[in-house]
Formats: C-alpha cells, structure tokens, sequence
C-alpha cells in the first residue's frame, strides 16, 4: 500500500518582550530561580493579569506578516489544569477567539518549487514555570522564572505531506518570527518549541487518519526525525493489523525514540471559559495601520528583490535570505565590495558559510564582519589578488589577523600584473623544460596545465592567472 | 466617641479634643471588651494600629490631614494587607501573611485611616450568614442566638456594635448589603469596576466588588471617597471619574422617581419586613418623590444564574490554592496527587468544596452551554430589565433581604434556602449594578434594610438618597444594647 503523511505543526514563539504577558516581572532567560517571579507571576491571593500591549503589537505584527486577519475582538480565556508550576492552576490564553486567523505562508521544497501552508489560527498566552526534577532527592523544585512568559502558538493546517515539509514550514516561520524580530528563535532554550500532529492515510484518501502530537522536538533536526520515527510507527501498526490511538508521544532524542505520554482517555477537560479578570482585546484600525508601518521587509520580498537587483539565482536569494542578520551582512558587503553583488554571493554561501559551520558560529558572530568581507571582494574584482589566494587571505582574517589589504600587504600576497616580469618567468619556465615543450607542440596540450603550475609555483601564485595564460599560450605557440 | 460619626469624630481629631492615638485605643478597648462573644474579628493588630495612629496624629499636627485621616477603620480579611494575617475566612489560609496591600487597603492607608484588625467573613466570601467561617460564626449584635448574615458579616457586627467607625466589605452576591440589612448598618456595593478588585481574594471575579460598611450614608460617602477609582492593576477596574460623594449628599429628593419591581414585594417576602420597607417609601413621597410600580421580569432567574456562574468562576479563582506555594498543606504528601487531594480536602470548607464542585461540573465539556452560556444569557435580560427600568426611574427600592436575621444553625443544612436569603440582591451583582442597604424600622428588635439599586456609577445619587432618608429618621444611628 501506498501511504499518505499528513502533518500540522504547532509552535510556540516566545515574543521577546522586556516583561511578561500580564505583569511587570523581566522575562530574560537564565537568572536564579523564582526571582524573576513577582506576586502576580506567583499567583499569591488577590492579584490580577494586566495584558502587556508590547506582546499584542507582536501578535499582531505576525498576523500582518502571514497575511492574516486581525481579530477586531478576541478574548482571553483560562484553560484549567492542575500542575505545580502552573501558580494560579489555570494558564490565560485564547480559545474562541484568537487574535490572529487563518492566514498562509509560502515554503520552499527541495525541487525549487513552492507549497503554500495554511495557518489556522494564532493565538497569545502565558507560558508556565518549569518543573526541575534532578538535584532534589525525590522531590520537585519549581522555578516560576518563566511563568507568564508571552507565547504566540501558531497552528498551522495539516498541509504538510513530508518530515522536509514540516521542516521547511518551521524554518519559515522561524525566520518570520527572527525577521520580525518578535523571537530570539532559540530552540535550545524554549523560546521557539513545535509539536508536530502526524497521521498517515492510504495514498488517495480523503479522511484523516488517527494522529499522534510528537512533543519535546527542540530543533529541527530532531522535528524531521522524530516525524519520520512516527511516521515509521503508524505504518508499521496499520500494516501489522493494529490501529494507531490518539495520544500524545514524547520525543527522547538521546534514544532516537517517541514514547507515549497520555492517551486522548487520559487527557484533560479544561474547562475553558473566559477571564473575567480580563477585558476582551479590541483591535482598531488605527493600530493595525500603525503595526503595518513598522513591518520591516519580508524574506519573501527580500528575496524577490535580491534576485532582481542583484541579479542572484533563486537558490542563492533564497539562502542569503534565510534571516535577516545573514541578509543584511550581505547587503553590508556587497557595499563594502564596490558592488560585487554575484562574487559576494559566491564567498558569502561558499567560504563563510563553510567556516561558520565549521566553527559552530552564528552569522552575527563571525568574526570576519561584512566590511572586512567586502574589502577582500574588492580586491579580488580590481584584480590585486587572485581568487586562490583571497582563500588565503580569508583564512587569515578569521584569524583575526586584521583586515584584507592589511594581510596583503604583510604577506606580500599582492598578485603580479606587470607583463614583463610574467614574460621572463614564462620565458624560463619554457627553457627550463624543453621536452614538455616538445610535446605541447606535438599536439599534447593538456599539458599546458604543466606550465600554468610551474609559473604559479615560482611566482608563489601570486601572478595573474588569465595573463599567464596569454603568456604562455603566446610563448609556447611561437 | 464611638456614637459619633466619622465627620464628627474628624471634627474631633482637628480640633484636638483627642488624639488618634486615643481614638484608636478606644475602639481597641471595645473590642477587647465586647468582641469575645460576636467573634467580629479575625486578628486585631494593635500594634500597627497604635503606629498608624501616630503617624496619622503627626499628619494631624503637620497639615495634610484627610477627612479618613486617624479615623479607623476594619477590612474584611478578603483584602490583602502586607505583614498581617490575610486567611479570607478559611484554613486554607490560615497561615498566610499577605506580602502585599490590596489597593483598597493601600488608598484608605494614604487617606490616613488606621487599621484596628481583619473581620470575620463567611469562607472564601461563600454564605450568607457567616456560619462557614474557619473561625465560627459571628453573632448578630442585636440577638446573639441570630446571624449577622453574610459574607461580610464581620464587618456589619463590628460595625453595628460600634468596634468600629467604619469597615470594608465585599458583594459578590449580596455580600455587603444583605449582613448590613441584617446588623442595621449602611452598606454599598458599587458599581462593578468602581473600586479596584487588587488584593481582594477573588470568589466570583466578574460579580466581587468592594465597598464600604458604616453607620450612615454619609460615612460611607467618606469611605467610599478614598476607595474608589481607576487602578492601573485591574483591567476590569473603570476609568471613570469619581465624583465629589459629599457633594451630592444634600440633592433635594422632590421630582425623584424611584421603582419599587412587583417582583420584589411577592410571595416569600415577611409581611412585617414589607410593611417597614413601604413605611420607608412613605417617608420618600413625604420627601417628594414619585413611586412608581415597575417590574423586573427576569428576577426569578438571577439565583439560578448566580448559582452557575460564581461557582464556575470559584472552581477556577481557587484552583490557586493547592498547598504548592502557599496556604495549607497537608503533612507528608506521598507524591503530587496526594498532596493536591490531602491539601484540599483539608484546606476547605465544606460549602467551598460544594461550589468548587458545582462550578466545576458547569464549566465542564457537554454541559457548558447549557449552564454557563445560558447563565450568561441570564445575565444580559437582567441587565436588560434594569435598563428599561432605569429609562422610567432614577432608583430602585425594595427589600434587601426577604426576613429578619435567621437563628445559628437554621439553615446550615439547607443550602438552597439559605442562597434564597440573596434573592433581591444578587440581580444587582449579575447587572453590575451599585446597590445601598440602609436600616429602616426594625421588626421584633431586630433590624431592616431597605435595598436602593441605582444605574451605572450612580453611587452618589444612592448616597444622596439615602442620606435625605437618615436625616429624617434616626434608625441608623441606633446601636444594640449592650454596645451604647
């Protein structure tokens, strides 16, 4: 049989506001525990949730950026739960009515064609507190640090067919949320989570098939194998005669494994109803014009116009505008290089994305800047160096040995152009090997490579290659 | 100094005639002397008090002085008050010392008014009668074998027995005026929105509203003064202007047109209750006002829809106290379920436990259109109600209770009769609507109230005429024997 994957994802953003969706306590990650946690936070007797506006202008800057409706009116409600590090044993979030709706956005498949993925809904809420369950001897610290941490939790459709979908749909809306600058997108610390709702069907099936929610995928490497284990499962269940239960299943990556966490028996009435601590968001106009003008560029525009004026292929648009720190670094350097927007391109996809990859290191720390990047273009396109050794030369910086005509100059890297002293090496590089010669001459000119490296080699390859080539093919065929 | 009232007793303190200092000793000693056998109070705080008297003695010397100011006063232990006890009535909070002030603690602070002790409430605000309390019932100070009503009933015999010039009270139902009927004093709920709901402990949050509990209207317009207002910390808290409540006091009531609902003076109403009740509107046509027979059709729905809708909201306002961060725990927990369950089940009442299940039954998956959608409903023909009849009349009157103070015991085993004790005050509450309960001629000894419910934030038109009445008549200024 052939089966069909069906995937929805959803994914909790962490909006990177300065304090929490309903009090005035810090959000920053990492300080000691419970000290970033005040009254209301904790929820003592007595206090009340007061909406941050700064999360809503967020919330609402994401809705603009998939093309989705702003809910004039939405409302907050409380979804009950007991659990310790949820204070007020109910978390406020939106049920009903969220403030964002179904809105889309285009992802990107391997073959370079494109798939637009539905969103359904987008809704705010408060994040809970964390559980710790080592260094307590069978008992359990509560931090409450994170609790009333803003969350957007963004559902999608179930639009995605494929693990590389799913992913390709994370990555989209990981470098909206970066691009609008809502999220820090760190998956290592929970600011950017997913939960993936994976059923197969028979290939040609209409009805859904049973799902399983995968939990705990904190990358995206992790998001496409734990799909793809799940995926596995449900086949392997139908196939063997079984039938797959609604549950949710925990992802353990260290055992490359999902496991059950609770069945749809097992799982909660939440007795929604909304906050009456709360009064229902009004949205105007006014707003939604004023969130729409602080909208920076999207990737999608970006890339558009990156291949229009810089006359980019799509692949290279599409990876220079994966986020906005690495699109603005190469804007940044194809300035610096004296507008060289194709080689730049080249050296930004080829030799710093190597190194940062090799290192482990963001764009925003690499330690050669766009400036010093576009310098050494510079000098590749007015022909002071050669592309060989401005490898050399960029390995250099990285070193932090200063910048390109610094290193060029200290190295004596400076390519050789003068005409005369190529003619007099070629010269003697010809009378120093008269047999290759011989042969050249007799037909064999793949041999010409012979010449070309014996000049570099004694110029150190420094000389200018196309004129070595003039040179030589001149010399030798005289 | 404790038959005065409170611009009497400011009057006073300016003049220096005594200090705050000795003013608040004076009500400390009364309450050490006469407190033991109405159990009014949950904690006293001598100590503080003495302290703010100072402060507010000096402020007195210095300029700056408030009419509040010395001037002092009891909280319903609902509101938080940092560095005391704040138990709202329950075990579940027996242990707890607030680390905050609710806002209506923090203003009447600024104000300059001296805080004697938390009162005695029914727990978790949940009764009307006071008899759920962790700490026993309070006795009405008028018949010691009756009820003060409830939930605010600490607040009403406190200030009946005059422990107190002044207290705080809360109304989720008919909190504040159904024990201030019952004790003979003067107690208002607002508007909802009108006082600031931050560090009151939440039973119902779209019904609880703060207000005052005094000897006479025009106490409680000093009060209510300094409690009401925007709060930045309460989204539901209204941005709404407070009027000059004193101000309004003198209004001459002639042309006023005031609503008495059919459906207020039917069957279960006590025949003597009415007559006193219809005696008071006679005093108000004497004053000039027009009574006009008006009908609030949907009445017979408000305690069913109360009986949805705050539940619901208390099953979740109380999800909070679960032996985790604060409050009761339960010895020895053998693991998270253990503790929950242990911690409950030993931190409430059994009235709260009733309506934690009611609530929670209500706001479950299959029954929550059919009860609190529906209770929702309820709740705008209410409001509905109130409107066409605020189109007609400037104020409402009525009964704010069907009796007199019930005896202890009575309906402890009959929780629907005992809800039926608010069923003219709980529409008010589901409208959001301001209501006032003033004492009107007493049955058998024991006291009236006459309700006035007022539009939106007409609280100083519900002042105004209530005080024109207190002007003309003296039962408000009447104590028990044995509290002269």
């Amino acid at each position: 049989m052939q089966w069909e994957t069906v995937i929805g994802l959803e994914i909790h953003a962490q909006l990177a506001t300065k304090s929490k969706i309903f009090s005035g306590a810090s959000t920053a990650y990492g300080a000691e525990p419970n000290t970033q946690a005040c009254a209301v936070d904790l929820g003592l007797p007595g206090v009340l949730p007061v909406l941050n506006g700064e999360a809503v202008r967020m919330a609402v800057k994401f809705g603009l950026a998939i093309g989705a409706e702003i809910a004039p009116r939405s409302v907050f409600a409380r979804k009950n739960y007991f659990y310790p590090d949820l204070p007020k044993g109910y978390q406020i979030s939106q049920y009903e009515l969220p403030v964002v709706g179904r809105g889309h956005v285009d992802i990107d498949l391997e073959d370079g064609s494109t798939k637009e993925i539905g969103v359904t809904r987008a809704h705010l809420e408060e994040d809970a507190g964390k559980s710790l369950h080592e260094d307590f001897h069978g008992m359990t610290g509560i931090d409450l640090n994170r609790a009333g941490t803003p969350l957007l939790e963004i559902v999608s459709e179930p639009d995605m067919r494929s693990a590389a979908e799913a992913v390709a749909y994370a990555r989209k809306i990981h470098a909206l949320v970066r691009y609008l600058e809502i999220c820090d997108g760190n998956m290592q610390e929970g600011s950017f989570r997913c939960d993936a709702n994976v059923s197969v069907r028979p290939r040609g099936q209409e009805a859904f098939g049973t799902r399983a929610e995968l939990k705990n995928l904190n990358s995206f490497r992790f998001l496409e194998r734990a799909i793809n284990l799940e995926v596995e499962r449900q086949i392997d269940i139908i196939e063997s005669g079984g039938e797959v239960v609604q549950e949710t299943r925990l992802y353990d990556a260290d055992r490359n494994e999902t496991r059950s966490m609770r069945t749809k028996e097992e799982a909660n009435d939440y007795r929604y109803f909304p906050d009456p601590d709360l009064l229902p968001l009004e949205i105007g106009h006014a707003f939604i014009g004023e969130v729409m003008k602080e909208l920076p560029e999207l990737p999608d525009a970006k890339r558009l116009r990156f291949e229009k004026d810089y006359a980019l292929n799509h692949r290279d648009a599409l990876a220079l505008t994966a986020s906005r720190e690495l699109a603005d670094y190469y804007e940044a350097a194809v300035t610096a290089s004296g507008d060289e927007p194709r080689l730049t391109a080249n050296w930004v996809t080829g030799e710093l994305a190597a190194a940062l990859n090799r290192d482990a290191l963001d764009i925003s720390a690499s330690p050669v800047c766009a400036d010093m990047l576009g310098g050494l273009i510079k000098r590749i396109a007015d022909q002071t160096i050669s592309g060989k050794i401005a490898k050399q030369v960029f390995e250099a910086m990285w070193r932090g040995e200063g910048d390109a005509d610094a290193i060029i100059e200290a190295k004596g890297l400076k390519q050789i152009t003068d005409s005369g002293a190529i003619e007099k090496i070629v010269e003697e590089i010809v009378a120093a090997n008269p047999a290759q010669v011989e042969q050249y001459r007799s037909g064999k000119e793949k041999i010409f490579g012979f010449f070309v490296g014996q000049v570099m080699k004694a110029t150190k390859g420094k000389a200018n290659p196309q004129q070595v080539n003039e040179l030589l093919k001149k010399r030798l065929s005289s | 100094m404790h038959t005065k009232n409170i611009s009497e007793l400011a009057a006073g303190l300016r003049a220096g005639e005594y200090s705050s200092v000795e003013l608040t000793r004076h009500f400390l000693e009364r309450i050490r002397r006469l407190d033991g056998g109405l159990n009014s109070f949950i904690s006293v705080c001598e100590d503080a008090a003495l302290a703010m008297a100072r402060a507010a003695d000096e402020r007195l010397q210095r300029g700056g002085a408030g009419p509040l100011t010395g001037i002092p006063i009891a909280h319903k232990d609902i509101f938080c008050t940092q560095g005391l006890k704040t138990s709202c009535g329950s075990r579940m909070l027996d242990n707890f010392i607030a680390p905050y002030d609710a806002t209506v603690v923090e203003r009447l602070k600024r104000a300059g008014a001296v805080t004697l002790g938390k009162t005695n409430m029914d727990e978790f605000a949940m009764g009307s009668s006071n008899e759920t309390s962790f700490y026993g019932p309070v006795r009405n100070p008028w018949d010691g074998d009756a009820v003060p009503g409830g939930s605010s009933g600490g607040s009403a015999a406190a200030v009946a027995a005059r422990l107190t010039p002044a207290a705080t009270g809360t109304d989720t139902g008919g909190s504040i005026r159904q024990p201030a009927a019952l004790c003979g004093v003067t107690g208002l709920k607002p508007t909802y929105g009108r006082v600031s709901r931050y560090g009151m402990i939440a039973f119902a949050s779209s019904l609880d509203q703060g207000g005052p509990m005094t000897a006479s209207a025009a106490d409680a317009a000093l009060v209510l003064q300094a409690m009401a207002g925007f709060d930045e910390r309460d989204s539901t808290s209204a941005e709404q202007p407070v009027p000059d409540y004193g101000a309004e006091l003198e209004h001459d009531l002639a042309g006023l047109r005031i609503g008495l609902p059919r459906e207020y003076f039917g069957e279960g109403l006590d025949a003597a209750v009415a007559e006193s009740v219809e005696e008071a509107v006679g005093e108000y046509r004497r004053l000039g006002a027009e009574v006009v027979d008006i009908s609030l059709p949907n009445t017979h729905l408000a305690v069913p829809a109360y009986y949805v809708v705050a539940p619901a909201e208390c099953s979740s306002n109380l999800a909070r106290f679960d032996g985790v961060r604060y409050g009761h725990r339960c010895e020895d927990p053998k693991n998270l379920e253990d503790l929950y369950k242990r911690s409950r089940a030993g931190g409430f009442g059994d009235e709260v436990k009733r309506r934690i299940l009611i609530g929670t039954y209500a706001l479950s998956a299959g029954y929550y259109d059919a009860y609190y959608l529906k209770a929702q409903r309820i709740r705008h023909l209410i409001s509905d109600d109130f409107k066409h009849a605020f189109d007609r009349v400037d104020v409402i009157m009525g009964p704010t209770t069907p009796g007199t103070a019930f005896r202890i015991g009575e309906r402890t085993d009959d929780p629907v009769s005992m809800y039926l004790s608010d069923i003219y005050t709980i529409a008010a509450n589901l409208a959001g609507l301001p209501g006032i309960s003033i004492p009107v001629a007493p049955v058998d000894g024991k006291p009236v109230g006459l309700q006035i419910i007022g539009n939106y934030f007409a609280e100083a038109r519900l002042l105004n005429v209530a005080h024109k009445y207190q002007q003309v008549t003296d039962w408000h200024t009447k104590a028990p024997e044995g509290y002269l």
